[in-house]
C-alpha cells in the first residue's frame, strides 16, 4: 500500500502537478491566439511578445507597489499589479491596431499579409520590451513560495516521496479557471460577446445586422490583452521573466491552438493541456514509479523511458502534424488552416 | 522594387568602402559575439572587456607608429550559424578587419572558422568557445582560444566530484556543442574513474518548461545533479524545478553555470553545491577586476577576462610582427602568450608595446594567466568553488 502511495505521489510531483500548471499557462496563451484567429482572421505571431510586454508592464507596476510598501500577504504582489498591466497592454494593442492593422483591414488584405504584418509587429515589440526592461532574467515573485514543500510533505505523511505544491501553481490553476469562466460567460451571455461570435461566424451578415465592426475589433484586442498579460504574468511567477523565453513560448502556444482547433476557445484549452502533458509524459522515465509498483524480481534496471528528453519538442510537433493530416480542423471543430 | 533594393545595397556598399578607405591609418578588429540570442545577457560585458584592451592600447599611442585601433561589433547570435557567417563575412569583406575577437559559442565559432576565417585568411581568437571538437578542427593555424577545452574541464570536474566521495550522478546538458562536448568528456572521465552516470539528458535553452527533463532526471536518481548549461538559461530552469520538486538538493556547476546572479536568484537552495571554472589566483585577475569595475563592466562576469586577453594577444602579436596581415602575425601569438620573457599583467599593455619595440621577449599573463598549448588553446587552470551562505567561495585551484 505504501509503495502504491509512493508511486502515486512521485507521479503527481513530477508529472501531474507541473504538467497541469504548464498546460494552464499554454491554454491561456492559446485562447488569445484562437480569439484573434476567429474574429480578426489571422495568426498573430506577435502574441508571445504581447505576453512579454504585458508581463513587463506588470513587473514595473509591481516594483512601484513594492517600493511604496504595498504587498499582498502570502500571495505575490504582481496579482495586484495585474489589472494595471492589462490596461497598459490593452492601450498598446489598441494603438497597434489603430496604427497598423486597421490599414490592412480597410484594404481587405489577405490573411497571409496580416500574418507577415504581425511578424513585423512582433519584432518591434520584441525590441521595445528588451529596451525597457533589458534582456536578463527578472524574478518578480514574492510572497510564500510553497503551499507545501517536498520535505514537509515527507515528514507529514511518512512517505519516501515528497510532493511539492507551489503557491504559483495553485494561483495559475485558479486564475486560469476564473479567466476561462469569465471569457465563456462573456462570449455566450453578453450582447457584445454574442456580436463578437456573430462577427466571427459570418462577417457580412453581422455587418448587415448593424454590428459595429470597429467595436468588435477593439473589444477583441482588449480581451486578448487581458488573456496575454494574465498568461505571461502567471508563467513569469511560476518560472521567471526573460524576453527570449517568451518569444520561444510562441511555438507551443500555436501548437496548442492548432491541435485544439483554431478559432475554437474550448479547443485552445484542451490543446494547451494536450501539448503540456504529451511533452512530460512521453519522455518520462518510468523507473521510479515502476520500482514502487512492481514486485522486487520484476523491477526494471533501465530507465523505462519511451523517448529521450531530446525529443520533447518532436513529440508536440508530431501530434501537431498528425492532427493536421487527419483532422485539419483540430480536435474540436475549428477553422481549417 | 527589386531595382530599388539593388540600388540601395550598391550605395551602401560604395559608402562603406569609401569609409574604410578614408580611415586607412585605423586598424579594425572585429568583435563577434552573440549580442542577441541565448547569451545576450553576458556578451555586453565580454565585448566591453575586449574594448578595454583596445582603448588601453589607443591611449598609449605606441601601437605601430601611432595607429589607432577601432573595434567593430557584429552579432554571432550564438545559435544561428548562417547569420554568424554572414556577419563575419561582412566584417572581413566590408569593414576589412585585421582579426576577429570571437566568436562566443562553439557552434558558430566552428562555422565562422571554416567559412570565413580560413577562406579569407583571418585570425580568430575566441574567448569562450570551449568545445573539444575545436581542438581537432582544421584551422590553417588561424584559430586560437583563451579558454581551455572542455575535454580538460571534464576531467577536472570528475576529480572534484570523486574527491568528495560521490560516485553516482545524474547529468543534464544544454543541447549545443558546448553542453554536449562537456557532458561527453565528463561522462568518459567519470566512468573511467569508476563512477556511474545514471542518465545523461539534454535540455534546450530558452524553453518554456523543464518539468519533463526534471521528471526523468529524478526518476534515474543520483547523489548530485551535474548541470552543464548556462546560468540564465535552461540550466537555471532545471535547478529551479529540481529544487521546487525536491528532486535534487545538491548540484555540480561547471563554468557556464557559475555566476552571482543565479546564487542570488535561487537563494539558500544552492548552498553546498560546488563546481569549477577556468580561473587562476594570479595577480592579473585582481588587477583586471579593479580595471573592469572602473570601466563600468561587471568584473566577475564570465569570460570577460578571457575577452580582454584575446584582444590584447591579437594586438601585441600584430605589434611584434609589425604587420596586420594574418599570415605574418598568427605565428607570433603563441610566442607572446608563453614564457620566456617579461610578464605582462592587465593595464601594462603600453609597457608590452615598448618592450616589443625594443626587441625584447614578453610573456603575456593577462587577466586569466594565459598559457597557450598546441593547437592554440589555453592550458587551463581551474578554480574549484563551493557555494556557502549565498556567496561563491573559492576552495582551491587545480
Amino acid at each position: 500500500m505504501t509503495d502504491f502511495l509512493n508511486a502515486i505521489v512521485a507521479l503527481s510531483n513530477f508529472v501531474l502537478v507541473p504538467g497541469a500548471a504548464y498546460g494552464a499557462q499554454l491554454a491561456l496563451g492559446a485562447l488569445g491566439v484562437t480569439l484573434i484567429y476567429g474574429i480578426l482572421r489571422f495568426s498573430n505571431f506577435a502574441h508571445g511578445d504581447t505576453m512579454a510586454f504585458g508581463t513587463m508592464a506588470t513587473i514595473l507596476v509591481t516594483w512601484g507597489l513594492q517600493s511604496i510598501g504595498i504587498s499582498f500577504g502570502f500571495l505575490p504582489t504582481a496579482l495586484i499589479a495585474l489589472p494595471i498591466g492589462i490596461a497598459i497592454t490593452g492601450l498598446l494593442l489598441l494603438g497597434t491596431d489603430r496604427a497598423i492593422y486597421r490599414f490592412y483591414r480597410k484594404q481587405k488584405a489577405a490573411p497571409v499579409v496580416l500574418v507577415i504584418v504581425s511578424i513585423g509587429v512582433m519584432f518591434v515589440m520584441n525590441g521595445l520590451v528588451r529596451f525597457i526592461i533589458g534582456v536578463g532574467d527578472v524574478n518578480f515573485a514574492d510572497g510564500a513560495r510553497f503551499v507545501i514543500n517536498a520535505r514537509e510533505f515527507k515528514e507529514m505523511t511518512g512517505l519516501d516521496e515528497g510532493l511539492a505544491i507551489r503557491t504559483t501553481t495553485l494561483i495559475t490553476l485558479v486564475t486560469a479557471a476564473i479567466a476561462v469562466a469569465l471569457l465563456f460567460w462573456f462570449l455566450n451571455k453578453t450582447r457584445t460577446g454574442k456580436s463578437m461570435r456573430a462577427f466571427s461566424d459570418n462577417e457580412d451578415l453581422a455587418l448587415l445586422s448593424g454590428i459595429n465592426p470597429e467595436r468588435v475589433v477593439a473589444v477583441t484586442w482588449l480581451i486578448v490583452a487581458a488573456l496575454a498579460t494574465t498568461a505571461g504574468v502567471l508563467y513569469g511567477l511560476d518560472k521567471s521573466f526573460k524576453a527570449f523565453t517568451y518569444f520561444q513560448l510562441l511555438l507551443p502556444i500555436f501548437a496548442a491552438a492548432i491541435v485544439g482547433g483554431l478559432g475554437n476557445p474550448l479547443g485552445a484549452i484542451a490543446g494547451g493541456f494536450v501539448i503540456a502533458f504529451s511533452e512530460v509524459l512521453i519522455t518520462y522515465a518510468w523507473k521510479k514509479v515502476l520500482v514502487y509498483l512492481m514486485p522486487e524480481n520484476l523491477e526494471p534496471s533501465g530507465l523505462v523511458q519511451l523517448l529521450s528528453t531530446d525529443y520533447k519538442f518532436a513529440v508536440s510537433f508530431a501530434i501537431l502534424i498528425t492532427v493536421l493530416l487527419f483532422k485539419p480542423t483540430g480536435l474540436f471543430k475549428g477553422q481549417s488552416v | 522594387m527589386k531595382k530599388l533594393l539593388l540600388a540601395s545595397a550598391a550605395t551602401a556598399l560604395v559608402a562603406s568602402t569609401a569609409m574604410a578607405e578614408s580611415h586607412s591609418d585605423t586598424i579594425k578588429i572585429g568583435i563577434i559575439l552573440g549580442f542577441t540570442g541565448p547569451l545576450e545577457s553576458i556578451t555586453p560585458d565580454m565585448a566591453g572587456g575586449a574594448e578595454m584592451a583596445i582603448d588601453e592600447v589607443n591611449e598609449t599611442g605606441a601601437f605601430m607608429g601611432g595607429a589607432q585601433i577601432e573595434a567593430v561589433r557584429a552579432d554571432s547570435t550564438c545559435i544561428d550559424s548562417a547569420a554568424a557567417t554572414a556577419a563575419a563575412e561582412r566584417l572581413v569583406t566590408n569593414d576589412g578587419v585585421a582579426g576577429i575577437m570571437g566568436a562566443d559559442c562553439s557552434g558558430v565559432t566552428g562555422a565562422i572558422l571554416q567559412n570565413v576565417a580560413r577562406a579569407n585568411g583571418v585570425v580568430m581568437i575566441s574567448p569562450s568557445a570551449t568545445s573539444p571538437a575545436l581542438s581537432e578542427a582544421e584551422d590553417d593555424g588561424m584559430f586560437f582560444r583563451t579558454a581551455p577545452s572542455d575535454a580538460r574541464q571534464g576531467q577536472i570536474m570528475s576529480q572534484v566530484i570523486m574527491d568528495r566521495g560521490i560516485e553516482e550522478v545524474a547529468l543534464t546538458y544544454t543541447n549545443n556543442d558546448y553542453g554536449k562536448g562537456l557532458a561527453d568528456s565528463f561522462q568518459k572521465a567519470f566512468e573511467a574513474d569508476g563512477g556511474t552516470v545514471t542518465i545523461s539528458a539534454a535540455h534546450e535553452d530558452g524553453k518554456a518548461d523543464y518539468s519533463a527533463e526534471v521528471a526523468s532526471l529524478a526518476s534515474a536518481g543520483g547523489e548530485v545533479l551535474v548541470v552543464a548549461g548556462y546560468t540564465d538559461q535552461g540550466g537555471k530552469g532545471i535547478i529551479q524545478a529540481s529544487l521546487d520538486s525536491g528532486a535534487f538538493d545538491m548540484f555540480v556547476l561547471p563554468d557556464g553555470m557559475i555566476g552571482q546572479q543565479i546564487v542570488d536568484d535561487l537563494g539558500s537552495g544552492l548552498d553546498g553545491s560546488f563546481g569549477q571554472l577556468p580561473g587562476s589566483d594570479s595577480e592579473g585577475t585582481a588587477i583586471f577586476q579593479e580595471m573592469a569595475t572602473e570601466a563600468g563592466i561587471n568584473p566577475t562576469g564570465i569570460y570577460t577576462g578571457e575577452s580582454y586577453d584575446a584582444a590584447a594577444l591579437m594586438i601585441l602579436a600584430m605589434a611584434k610582427a609589425g604587420s596586420t596581415s594574418a599570415s605574418d602575425y598568427a605565428g607570433e601569438i603563441m610566442d607572446i602568450a608563453n614564457a620566456p620573457g617579461e610578464q605582462i599583467l592587465p593595464g601594462e599593455l603600453g609597457r608590452a608595446l615598448e618592450l616589443i619595440e625594443a626587441g625584447e621577449e614578453i610573456d603575456y599573463v593577462g587577466a586569466t594567466a594565459v598559457e597557450l598549448i598546441e593547437p592554440g588553446e589555453s592550458a587551463g587552470t581551474f578554480k574549484e568553488i563551493e557555494i556557502k551562505d549565498g556567496a561563491i567561495e573559492t576552495v582551491g585551484f587545480r
